[in-house]
């Protein structure tokens, strides 16, 4: 029987479980942060000397953590890219930007267990001689923030943030910078121009890369809300015993967020690629499965920018089995194993976590105009490709849901979603507007074909009578400009 | 070409726009944690709308004074960030969520309902202010609640799984 395996959420929403240090502290809060900063430098039967700060790291590396941002990247790597010849100052940032659509995990983290996190980033900040660290979290969670205040004074006031944190000779002092409204500060070069006080336009990479050139062009590392928990765990339990949670190269657990047409939307957590999504979706312990009387039509496995599954796609994978034979496999999409590298290997993302479960209720041309809408008003507007392609998009998904379609629109929408991304773009907006567009027309074409060819026949009478509309459209895809908006 | 009239400013004006002391001195705290003060922009501009209510344009001068830069570079930020506002606002503010996941459990029919219930037009894009300048009602993108939709946030306080009869009682406390 599938079960959530709940690590970082063991006591959130317990009964009596608050965010306040106390409560904290009862449930052997700091704990973990005080064992860390006792460790010894280590001599190894070589003679090379290995600092308590590279023994953390090695541990993470260990760990197999992956982000759990979206981009699922290993934080032990990302953590060795860090500069650290340069002289100058390294700094950490908690990316609690949480607006991926489909997502509210790290709000739970964030909101009902403060303290976690703290002690996670701490543990990160001495890891990687970090003095200054920041936690950029979204400007809608206002109350979020205070929470982040309250709990970054009680920890000050306990000596496990400030000068010398428990007599180790250690300062890290943690700040909240709120943001504004806008998706674009999650990645995290545009978070990184957001912090210092500039519009979120994301940097061009290479050269820009955190690791080297992030905060004030100083190394920097930017870590997810739930991956900087994590780390607490990773180095509670060392990093072996961690990466013997969830399955090889997808260690550890994770928290999904399940929404949509589900009977039990909410948030579980779980081993990593030990549940399957049909487990996720129907099974009592997680879903319980859609509303009565509904079929399945999509999944999106991973937050607004994953490509969309169509019920009963056939997914043909190849696999490595336990005897390490690699073999290849068709499955359901229902029953891929919710992982990291599965879900890519399928085409699409697990990306954020997020799945939003499609009923045949759902309109689904009305469905992806609603995501590009998202994209279109997210944009940051740096890049043409993107600025203008979300738009051109947006539009004519508009025209289709509003009666004033054409057959034709869905290989207009290809035709655009298929020339933003693919290195056009500074950063990955590019993918994540193009993605839903290119699987929802590819997988539901006849849909989009259908919606446009009905307005049409729909139109031919009374519209022949109209000069403009019965003039011959031109043979290139022009931006819908005039679309009705 | 030349041009002959200037180009509109779309700030508005705050006449004796004054930062009171206390509020001056949480700014100059909040500046203290960045060691750039441009890293301020956002929380001097978060401070000021909580106490002011907008942005005006004495408003941007005054946080570009205090950061020692140029107005622009505060202006852009003003007209980039959806949750500044460079006008007045109500004194309730409703922000529904649009996203999908949202928009599948009832969001559009939340908004339709707050917009009929206070004479406000359901079809019109960006925010809306009643004439008494009480209520302010727009569509947000999601706000990470998509577990409980749809999801709604009144000031500054985040309320899910919002019923119409729900939206009703949030509306009658708004006294």
């Amino acid at each position: 029987m599938p079960s959530e395996h709940r690590l970082i959420l063991k006591h959130v929403d317990q009964p009596g479980y608050t965010p306040d240090i106390q409560c904290y502290l009862r449930h052997g809060g700091y704990e973990t942060l005080r064992k860390a900063l006792a460790l010894q430098p280590k001599t190894l039967p070589d003679g090379r000397v290995v600092s308590p700060q590279e023994q953390l790291r090695e541990e993470v590396m260990k760990s197999g953590l992956r982000g759990r941002g979206g981009a699922g990247f290993s934080c032990g790597l990302k953590w060795s890219f860090v500069d650290r010849r340069s002289g100058k100052p390294i700094y950490l940032i908690c990316n609690a930007d949480e607006s991926e659509p489909g997502t509210f995990k790290d709000k739970q983290i964030l909101y009902k267990d403060p303290h976690q996190l703290l002690e996670g980033m701490i543990l990160a900040s001495y890891a990687n001689d970090v003095h200054l660290a920041y936690i950029y979290i979204r400007g809608e969670f206002v109350e979020g923030a205070k929470i982040l205040n309250r709990a970054i004074a009680e920890a000050r006031a306990n000596n496990f943030l400030g000068k010398n944190i428990l007599g180790s000779g250690y300062d890290l002092e943690i700040y909240v910078h709120r943001g504004a409204g806008a998706y674009i500060c999650g990645e995290e070069t545009g978070l990184i121009e957001s912090l210092e006080g500039k519009r979120p336009y994301p940097r061009i990479k290479p050269p820009y890369f955190p690791a080297v050139l992030g905060l004030y062009m100083c190394p920097t590392i930017v870590n997810n809300v739930e991956t900087l928990a994590a780390v607490k765990h990773v180095i509670a339990m060392g990093g072996a015993e961690y990466a013997k949670l969830g399955t090889p190269n997808n260690t550890g657990t994770r928290i999904v967020c399940l929404s949509g047409h589900v009977r039990r939307p909410g948030y579980y957590e779980i081993e990593v690629g030990k549940v399957t999504l049909r487990e996720l979706i129907f099974d009592p312990a997680f879903g319980g499965g859609l509303p009565d009387g509904r079929q399945l039509k999509a999944v999106i496995p991973g937050g607004a920018s994953a490509k969309v599954f169509r019920a009963g796609e056939r997914i043909r994978l190849k696999r490595r089995g336990p005897d390490g034979r690699e073999t290849e496999q068709e499955l359901d999409m229902l029953d891929l194993p919710y992982d990291f590298d599965t879900l890519v290997a399928a085409g699409s993302m697990s990306g954020s976590g997020a799945i939003i479960v499609l009923d045949d209720s759902t309109d689904i041309v009305a469905a992806l105009a609603n995501l590009s809408d998202f994209f279109a008003h997210e944009s940051c507007g740096q890049c043409t490709p993107c600025r203008e392609g979300t738009l051109w998009m947006a539009k004519a998904l508009h025209r289709l849901t509003h009666g004033q379609g054409r057959a034709e629109d869905a290989d207009y929408l290809l035709h655009i979603a298929d020339n933003i991304p693919g290195g056009r773009t500074i950063c990955a907006f590019g993918e994540a507007c193009s993605w839903p567009v290119q699987s929802f027309v590819r997988k539901f074409k006849d849909e989009f074909i259908a919606r446009g060819a009905a307005v049409a026949a729909k139109q031919t009478t009374p519209l022949a009578e109209n000069e403009v509309a019965a003039a011959p459209r031109p043979q290139t895809a022009t931006p819908p400009l005039a679309a009705a908006h | 070409m030349t041009l002959t009239a200037p180009i509109p400013n779309p700030l508005q004006r705050w006449p004796g726009f004054a930062v009171p002391p206390a509020l001056e001195a949480e700014i100059d705290e909040v500046i203290s944690h960045y060691p750039q003060k441009r890293s301020a922009s956002l929380m001097v501009l978060h401070a000021l709308q909580e106490h002011f209510g907008w942005i005006s344009q004495e408003a941007v001068e005054w946080t570009a004074r205090k950061l020692e830069l140029q107005p622009i570079n505060i202006y852009e930020l003003v007209t980039f960030y959806p949750m500044f506002r460079a006008a007045p606002m109500g004194k309730y503010q409703i922000k529904i969520c649009r996203t999908l996941s949202c928009a599948l459990g009832g969001s559009h029919a939340l908004h339709r309902h707050f917009c009929e219930r206070l004479g406000l037009d359901p079809k019109k894009h960006g925010p809306q202010t009643t004439p008494d300048g009480r209520f302010t009602v727009e569509f947000v993108e999601c706000l990470a609640g998509c577990g409980t939709a749809p999801v709604m946030m009144l000031n500054d306080d985040f309320y899910e799984a919002v019923t119409p009869a729900k939206a009703d009682e949030l509306l009658a406390n708004c006294r």
